[in-house]
C-alpha cells in the first residue's frame, strides 16, 4: 500500500536534481528513488531493488534501452523502465516490476503523485 | 487413465527439498489448475545450489546459493524446513514427519535424494572425519578445520577419500582452506569413471602441481586416532599411515530411498526407487524424481536429469505424455582451477571404435575423441588440460562429426570450426534440459537478440555454464541468419570495444560523456558504457571522479567513495601502504570504529575496513579519518587496491630487498589509477616470496642484483601465477618497466578485463609484450611513461576532495526532502562482538550500534 496522500506531496525544486542522476526522496512513509532526464522530466520509481530488499535504486545509473530511459541495479545490475517499471533484464532471474509513481513538475517544483 | 490428472492434481505433496524438488516446484508454479504444493526437507535451508556449494570457501554465504525463493511466495506452495519424513502410509495417502505433522496427499513425489556413503571401517566415526554433501558439511568442515588449526598452530595435513570428480573438489577445498591435501583413489587413475588412462594421467600431472599428492591404487584401510581421540592419520592398504588432521570421504552417494523401502514400494538391487520411464512408481499417486529415482537399475548423481524428471512429472499431473530417457551425459570437473571433462564411450568399448588421441606433454593438455568404425560418427570424448571442444562437441554424440576427427584435436589454431549447423533435437544444455532448437526459437520466434536474453529465456547456461561458449556460438550464428549483426559492441550505445573508444577519446581529447556519445555512440547510455567512459576520462587525467558531469557516469561505488554492501551500506578502507599504521593513527581509527559501530577486520589487502557505514554518515567518518591523517583507500574503485608486502631486508634475516619501502614507493605512485579493471601489486623481499607477489597483477620479487617483475597474476575465480616479464632490475627501471605494462593495459584492455587475460590474449604473448615494454621495439615506451607520469602529478584525495567541496557533499543525503531521516530498513544482529546484516528471517536491531549492545549484553 501507498501512503503517498492522493493530492501529491512536494518533495523539492528541480534544481536539487543533478540530470541523468536518481536522488532518494521521503514521500508519506513510502521511500521513492527520483531521477531527472536530460529533457528535465522527472520520473519515480520505488527505493528498494526487489532482488536485494536494500533501498538503493537511486544510486544506480541511468540510461536508456533502445529509447526508453532506464535504471540499472547498483548491487545486481537489473534494468528497469523507468517510465513502466517492467523489468527488462532480471539476469538469469525471474523478472520482478517496480512500483512506479507520478510526477508532476509544476513550475520549479516536482510533485510525487501515488 | 491420467485424464483424471488432467488440470486437477490436487494436493501434491514432494518429499525431500533439495535441487530436483526446486525444479519440481517451479515447473509447476507455471501451471494453473486445482493444486497446492507442499514440500518438505529436513535440511535447515530452503533448497539450495548443491552443484555450487564449494563456493561457500570462496566467500558465497548459504543465502547465495538458495535457489529463486520467489516460488515459495506463489500462495499456492508451502515450504516445510528442518523437518524430516518419517513415515508412508499409501493406503491413507499420507506422510508423516518427525515433528509429528500429518500430510495428506492426492499425488506424492519422493525427491530425497542420496546420502554421501562412507565405508564401514574402523575409525570412520573419529572426530574430524567428515563428508562433502551438505551446506552443514561445509560448515562442519570449515569449523574443524579452524578448530585444529588453532589448537595445533601449525599448517594441517588433510585426506580425501576417493578421486573422483567430487573428491578433488573437496580436496581443493580443502586447499582453499590452508591444509594440504592428499588424495586416496582405490583405482589405478583420478575420475576413474569418465577417463581413460591417459586422461587420468594428465590430471594426475595437472593436479600435484596444484599442490595436490595423489594416491593411487590403493585403498584406505582404518583411520588412526591421537592422543586427543581425534583422527591423526589413515593407514592404507599397504600398511603405510598418512598423517592427517581432517580426513574427508568422498566414496559415492546412495539412494535415500527408506520411506519408499518400508512404505512396500520396490527398490532396485542397488538402490534406488523403481520408476518407469514417466517416473511413476507402482503406486500410481506416488513418483520419484531426481537421485533417488531407479531407472533401468540406475540412480543418476548429475542434476541434469533430475531436472529432466520433474518436467516430466509436472507435464503428467497435467495430463501430458512427456516421457523420460537417459540423456547422454557427461563429467566435468569444477572447482579445482584444472580443467577435465568427458562424455561418451570414453574407453573405445565400442565394437569396431576407433580412438584419435592428441597428447602434448609441454601445454599439458591431452584429448582424444572414440568414433564408429568408419571414422565419422562420434561415440565420445576426453579433454584434460583444454576443454574447449568438449561443449562444442558433447551435444554432437552419436551424430557425424563433419569432419576429420584429427582436424580437431590438431594443435591450437588448426582446430577445425565446430559447425553451428547442428540439428535442432541436439540437447545444447544438458543441465537445463534445452535443445539447439529452442534456443533458436528463442532468436527467431521470441524476439531475444543476445546471450543474455536467451539465457533469460529459456535457462539455457545458467546452471554449470559449460555450454555457454557453444550456447554463443548458436545464438550469434542464428542471430546472423535472421540478419542481425553481431559485433563486439560495449553495448547498445556504443558499437565499438573499450581500447578502440580509448583511443578515439585519447586521440580526439574528448572530455565529457555527451561528447563522446553524439561523437562515437547514440542514446543516453547504460550500466556498460557510462562507467567505462568515466573510467577512460579518469584514466586520461580529465578531472575529479566526482565532477558533476563525471558523477552521473559511475557506479554507485565511485560516486560515493565506498564499495556498496548487500544492504545499501558502505566500506570504508582507508589507504594504508606498505600494511604499516603507526599506533597513533590506529587509536584514532579504532575510535572511529568504535563510535560509529562499524563491523571492523583486517582485509586481504593487508589493510584495516570498516563496514556498515550509511550514506549519510561517510562524510562525517571520512572528515575525522582524513583529519587524522588517512586518505580514500580506493577500496571501491576500478583501480590500484592495494601494494600487498613482506617486511623485507629491514627486519627479516633472509631479506635482500627493502621490499617494504618499494610497495609504499609503488602504492603511493599509482593510487587512484582508473583501469579496466582493479588492479593488486605485491612486492616480496626475497625468493621465499612471502608477499604471493606472483599471484598479483603485477608482482615484483627481490633477487641479490635488484628486481624480477612478474605480470598477469591472479587469484580469486581463474588463478594465475603471474609470467616473468624482466630480470634484475634497479629501482627506477623497475618502476619505468611498471609504468609502461600498466599504461598499456590501461590503454588497449577491454571492458571488465583483468591483467591476466589480457596477458594471456596479447598477440605473440610475453615474449611480445616483453619486447614491447622492456626492450621498447616499437618506441612507444616514453608516451606510456608520460601517461602515468600525468596521472602521478594530478593525483587528488578524492575524500579530501569531496569534504572540501559543499556540492559534493550533498549527494550523501539520502532524501531529499529529508535531510535528517535514514534508511528504516536496515536491521543487525550481533556477532562475535561486532553487529552484522540480519537476514530477512532473523529479527534485528536498527543499527549497528545497538546491535552490538545487544550482543555485549547477551554475554553477560
Ligand atoms: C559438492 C558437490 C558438487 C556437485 N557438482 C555437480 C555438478 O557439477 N554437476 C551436476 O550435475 N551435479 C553436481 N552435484 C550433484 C547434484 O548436486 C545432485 O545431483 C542434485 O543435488 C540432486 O538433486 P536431488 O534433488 O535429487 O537431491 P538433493 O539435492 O540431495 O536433495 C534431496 C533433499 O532431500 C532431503 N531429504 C532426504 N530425505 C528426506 C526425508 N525423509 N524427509 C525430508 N527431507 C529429506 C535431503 O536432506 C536433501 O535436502 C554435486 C554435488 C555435490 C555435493
Ligand atoms: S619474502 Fe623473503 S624477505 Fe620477505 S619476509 Fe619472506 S623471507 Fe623475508
Ligand atoms: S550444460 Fe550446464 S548450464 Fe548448460
Amino acid at each position: 500500500m501507498s501512503t503517498v496522500p492522493a493530492e501529491g506531496v512536494r518533495v523539492c525544486a528541480v534544481d536539487d536534481l543533478l540530470p541523468e542522476c536518481g536522488t532518494g526522496a521521503l514521500v508519506g512513509e513510502d521511500r521513492v528513488a527520483l531521477f531527472r532526464l536530460a529533457s528535465d522530466e522527472v520520473l519515480a520509481v520505488q527505493q528498494r531493488d526487489p532482488y536485494s530488499g536494500a533501498n538503493v535504486l537511486s544510486r544506480g545509473i541511468v540510461g536508456d534501452v533502445a529509447g526508453a530511459p532506464t535504471i540499472t541495479s547498483p548491487l545486481l545490475k537489473q534494468v528497469w523502465d523507468l517510465r513502466t517499471g517492467a523489468c527488462l533484464d532480471p539476469v538469469g532471474k525471474d523478472p520482478v516490476d517496480l512500483r512506479v509513481y507520478r510526477v508532476v513538475v509544476d513550475g520549479e517544483d516536482v510533485r510525487v503523485l501515488p | 487413465m491420467t485424464a483424471d490428472l488432467a488440470a486437477a492434481p490436487g494436493r501434491v505433496v514432494v518429499v525431500g527439498a533439495g535441487m530436483v524438488a526446486h525444479r519440481f516446484a517451479e515447473q509447476l508454479c507455471r501451471r494453473d489448475g486445482d493444486w497446492t504444493l507442499t514440500v518438505i526437507g529436513d535440511e535447515p535451508h530452503a533448497p539450495y545450489d548443491r552443484v555450487h556449494l564449494s563456493e561457500v570457501f570462496a566467500g558465497r554465504t548459504a543465502e547465495d546459493l538458495v535457489l529463486d525463493a520467489s516460488v515459495w511466495d506463489d500462495p499456492r506452495t508451502t515450504l516445510v524446513t528442518g523437518d524430516r519424513v518419517v513415515s508412508l502410509d499409501r493406503a491413507a495417502q499420507t506422510v508423516t514427519t518427525a515433528s509429528g505433522r500429518v500430510e495428506p496427499y492426492d499425488q506424492l513425489v519422493l525427491a530425497t535424494g542420496s546420502w554421501a556413503w562412507v565405508p564401514r571401517a574402523e575409525g570412520t566415526d573419529l572426530p574430524g572425519v567428515l563428508r562433502y554433501r551438505t551446506l552443514a558439511d561445509l560448515v562442519d568442515l570449515r569449523t574443524w578445520v579452524e578448530g585444529r588449526a588453532a589448537a595445533l598452530g601449525r599448517p594441517l595435513r588433510g585426506v580425501v577419500v576417493g578421486g573422483g570428480v567430487l573428491g578433488l573438489e573437496a580436496a581443493a577445498a580443502l586447499g582453499t582452506l590452508g591444509v594440504a591435501p592428499t588424495v586416496v583413489e582405490f583405482a589405478d587413475r583420478l575420475m576413474a569413471v569418465q577417463l581413460d588412462a591417459g586422461g587420468g594421467e594428465a590430471l594426475r600431472v595437472l593436479v600435484t602441481e596444484l599442490g595436490m599428492e595423489i594416491r593411487t591404487s590403493t585403498a584406505a584401510s582404518r583411520v588412526l586416532a591421537g592422543a586427543e581421540g581425534t583422527v591423526a592419520g589413515l593407514e592404507l592398504s599397504d600398511g603405510e599411515v598418512l598423517p592427517a588432521d581432517v580426513v574427508v570421504y568422498s566414496t559415492g552417494i546412495r539412494p535415500r530411498d527408506r520411506l519408499a523401502r518400508e512404505g512396500g514400494l520396490p527398490v532396485a538391487e542397488r538402490g534406488g526407487v523403481v520408476v518407469g520411464p514417466t517416473c511413476r512408481t507402482e503406486d500410481p499417486a506416488v513418483w520419484a524424481i531426481g537421485e533417488v529415482a531407479s531407472h533401468d537399475g540406475e540412480c543418476a548423481g548429475l542434476v541434469a536429469p533430475g531436472n529432466a524428471m520433474a518436467d516430466v512429472v509436472v507435464d503428467r499431473l497435467f495430463g501430458g505424455d512427456k516421457v523420460y530417457s537417459k540423456a547422454a551425459d557427461g563429467t566435468k570437473l569444477k572447482g579445482v582451477g584444472v580443467d577435465a571433462a568427458a562424455f561418451g564411450d570414453v574407453l573405445g568399448l565400442t565394437p569396431g571404435a576407433l580412438e584419435v588421441t592428441f597428447a602434448d606433454p609441454v601445454a599439458r593438455t591431452y584429448r582424444k575423441l572414440v568414433v564408429s568404425d568408419d571414422a565419422r560418427v562420434l561415440l565420445g570424448g576426453v579433454f584434460v588440460g583444454d576443454i574447449e571442444l568438449y561443449s562444442q562437441l558433447r551435444p554432437l554424440l552419436g551424430r557425424p562429426l563433419g569432419a576429420d576427427p584429427s582436424a580437431f584435436l590438431a594443435p591450437a589454431g588448426g582446430a577445425a570450426p565446430v559447425q553451428t549447423d547442428l540439428p535442432d533435437d541436439v540437447v545444447l544444455c544438458s543441465c537445463s534440459n534445452v535443445s539447439v532448437g529452442t534456443v533458436r526459437a528463442a532468436v527467431t520466434e521470441h524476439g531475444c537478440r543476445s546471450v543474455g536474453e536467451v539465457k533469460t529465456c529459456t535457462r539455457a547456461g545458467t546452471v554449470c555454464g559449460s555450454c555457454v561458449p557453444l550456447l554463443t556460438k548458436v545464438v550469434n550464428g542464428t542471430l546472423e541468419k535472421a540478419g542481425f549483426t553481431v559485433s563486439n559492441a560495449m553495448c547498445e550505445h556504443f558499437g565499438m570495444p573499450r581500447a578502440e573508444l580509448y583511443a578515439l577519446v585519447r586521440t580526439e581529447g574528448l572530455r565529457t560523456f555527451s561528447e563522446i556519445v553524439a561523437r562515437h555512440g547514440q542514446g543516453r547510455g547504460c550500466a556498460v558504457c557510462k562507467p567505462v567512459v568515466a573510467s577512460i576520462l579518469s584514466s586520461l587525467g580529465i578531472g575529479h571522479v566526482l565532477q558533476p558531469d563525471q558523477v552521473t557516469l559511475q557506479d554507485t561505488n565511485d560516486r560515493l567513495l565506498g564499495n556498496m554492501q548487500k544492504d545499501g551500506t558502505y566500506s570504508v578502507v582507508p589507504r594504508m601502504p606498505g600494511g604499516e599504521i603507526t599506533p597513533d593513527k590506529l587509536l584514532a581509527f579504532a575510535q572511529i570504529a568504535d563510535d560509529f559501530g562499524l563491523f571492523t577486520r583486517v582485509t586481504g589487502a593487508q589493510r584495516i575496513g570498516m563496514f556498515g557505514a550509511r550514506q549519510d554518515q561517510l562524510p562525517e567518518i571520512w572528515r575525522r579519518l582524513v583529519d587524522a591523517g588517512f586518505e580514500s583507500g580506493q577500496a571501491y574503485g576500478k583501480s590500484l587496491r592495494a601494494v600487498k608486502t613482506c617486511i623485507g631486508s629491514t627486519w627479516c634475516r633472509f631479506g635482500v630487498q627493502d621490499s617494504s619501502t618499494m610497495a609504499v614507493r609503488l602504492e603511493l605512485r599509482y593510487r587512484g589509477l582508473r583501469a579496466p579493471h582493479k588492479f593488486k601489486v605485491g612486492v616480496s623481499g626475497c625468493a621465499r616470496e612471502c608477499a604471493e607477489a606472483r599471484g598479483k597483477d603485477v608482482g615484483v620479487i627481490a633477487t641479490e642484483k635488484g628486481w624480477n617483475v612478474y605480470v598477469g597474476g591472479n587469484g580469486g575465480f581463474t588463478p594465475r601465477h603471474a609470467d616473468l616479464l624482466a630480470e634484475d632490475l634497479d629501482d627506477d627501471r623497475l618502476i619505468q618497466v611498471i609504468d609502461r605494462f600498466l599504461a598499456l593495459y590501461v590503454r588497449s584492455a577491454d571492458r571488465l578485463q583483468r591483467t591476466a587475460p589480457w596477458v594471456a590474449s596479447y598477440p605473440g604473448g610475453i615474449d611480445a609484450l616483453r619486447r614491447v615494454l622492456v626492450d621498447d621495439a616499437d618506441g612507444i615506451g616514453a608516451e606510456l611513461e608520460a601517461e602515468v607520469a600525468r596521472h602521478v602529478g594530478a593525483y587528488v584525495d578524492e575524500w579530501r576532495a569531496t569534504l572540501e567541496d559543499p556540492e559534493m557533499l550533498r549527494r550523501f543525503t539520502p532524501y531529499v526532502n529529508a535531510p535528517d531521516a535514514t534508511d528504516t530498513d536496515l536491521s543487525y544482529v550481533p556477532v562475535r562482538g561486532q553487529a552484522r546484516p540480519a537476514r530477512p528471517d532473523e529479527q534485528g536491531y536498527p543499527d549497528l550500534l545497538s546491535a552490538r549492545a545487544a550482543g555485549t549484553e547477551e554475554e553477560r
